[in-house]
């Protein structure tokens, strides 16, 4: 029987095939699913901040920045028996929730800046994005299966997708 | 204070801030019933500062749909604020406002939208007064605006704005009731440095 493994905000989590991982309601946090096709071992990562360098006196929580946590989660895959070589990723999440009128502020580019800070974070690890679902204003709801590389995503109101 | 976690403040000024979250969310309330013209009680605000993954449990879980209210804050101190209410209890404000005119059952529409847009400007307007008369401290919110989206989505906002300095989010949970129970939840998010104008103002020595 399969298993289907929730990671929470600021978290992150290694499956491996049949077992899926989960997140439940991203908002402008961007969930990063990666897959080593051959050994089917997956896992993914909850990020809600792009850069922990940009940070003072941030906490010391490793999965809450996409930098430190995408280099995490491929390490524990490695750990595992996973090759970074062999590595693929999809992506979702990193939406606007709330639009101010007439606001371009910082915090209102959040997410957008997360989605930017993990493309390159997977970039400088040579991990290539096969699909994303990114920006707009609504949240998602994200299941990863490392058996098939799904990537299925939930919001309210739309239809269920896979990519 | 520069040097303070979330964590730090909270566990040093727990009191405090329960009672500023006492008192703001008590004439949001206030607001509240003038508005519906009816008898509004509330429960006694609890103070929580959560790990991120647990604010969505506490909420009915992160898939469970809410109607946010998000607001930014400018004056003396800076940060922002949101409001948040179960779906159910949205629905529910808002026929009361518009007399019945959004029917049982039926979905949001933009007429609804825009009253509960004023609902949450018009409490979160009152919370901040009071939290303003209280510091005489001048405290500016900006216009708001509003989502209805599941509620792990419409959290990642302030739980952004709190994971800048810690890796706690610290909320203040109003239970109200008319006729029925709503559930109704202020998230203040000062930045840190507000923090320490907010308990200064207040007359206490600040490490």
């Amino acid at each position: 029987m399969s298993e289907i493994i929730k990671v929470g905000m600021a978290d992150l989590k290694t499956c491996v095939s049949p077992n899926g991982v989960t997140t439940l309601g991203l908002g402008s946090c961007v969930g990063i699913a990666i897959r080593d096709p051959v050994t089917k071992i997956g896992g993914l990562a909850h990020i809600m901040l792009p850069d922990s360098k940009a940070i003072k006196n941030g906490g010391l929580s490793v999965p809450k920045f996409a930098d430190t946590g995408i280099a995490e989660l491929v390490l524990q895959m490695e750990k595992l028996g996973a090759k970074r070589s062999r590595m693929v990723a999809k992506i979702a999440g990193g939406a606007t929730m709330f639009s101010f009128q007439g606001g371009s502020s910082a915090m209102g580019q959040v997410g957008q800046r997360n989605v930017e800070a993990t493309k390159a974070k997977l970039k400088e690890l040579k991990i290539p994005i096969l699909a994303e679902d990114t920006g707009a204003n609504y949240g998602r709801t994200v299941i990863f299966y490392p058996e098939t590389g799904e990537f299925h995503i939930r919001a309210v109101g739309r239809s269920e997708s896979v990519i | 204070m520069g040097n303070m976690t979330v964590e730090q403040v909270t566990e040093n000024y727990y009191d405090v801030l329960k009672e500023l979250g006492n008192i703001g969310a008590g004439n949001a309330m206030t607001a509240l019933s003038q508005m519906l013209q009816c008898k509004v009680d509330m429960k006694v605000p609890q103070v929580r500062l959560l790990d991120f993954s647990a604010v969505g449990d506490m909420m009915g879980g992160e898939e469970q749909i809410m109607v946010g209210v998000f607001l930014g804050v400018e004056g003396d101190i800076t940060g922002s604020m949101m409001f948040m209410v179960e779906e159910e209890s949205a629905k529910h404000l808002i026929r009361k406002i518009t007399m019945g005119m959004l029917p049982e059952g039926s979905e949001f529409e933009e007429m609804g939208l825009s009253a509960m847009k004023e609902v949450g400007n018009i409490i979160t307007g009152a919370y901040l007064n009071s939290l303003s008369t209280l510091t005489n401290l001048k405290i500016f919110p900006t216009p708001p605006a509003l989502t209805v989206d599941m509620a792990g989505a419409i959290l990642s906002v302030p739980a952004i704005q709190f994971g800048i300095f810690g890796d706690k989010i610290l909320l203040i949970q109003s239970q109200f009731y008319d006729e029925v129970e709503l559930d109704g939840y202020f998230i203040l998010i000062p930045d840190l440095e507000s923090y320490a104008k907010i308990l200064t103002a207040l007359g206490l020595p600040v490490v």
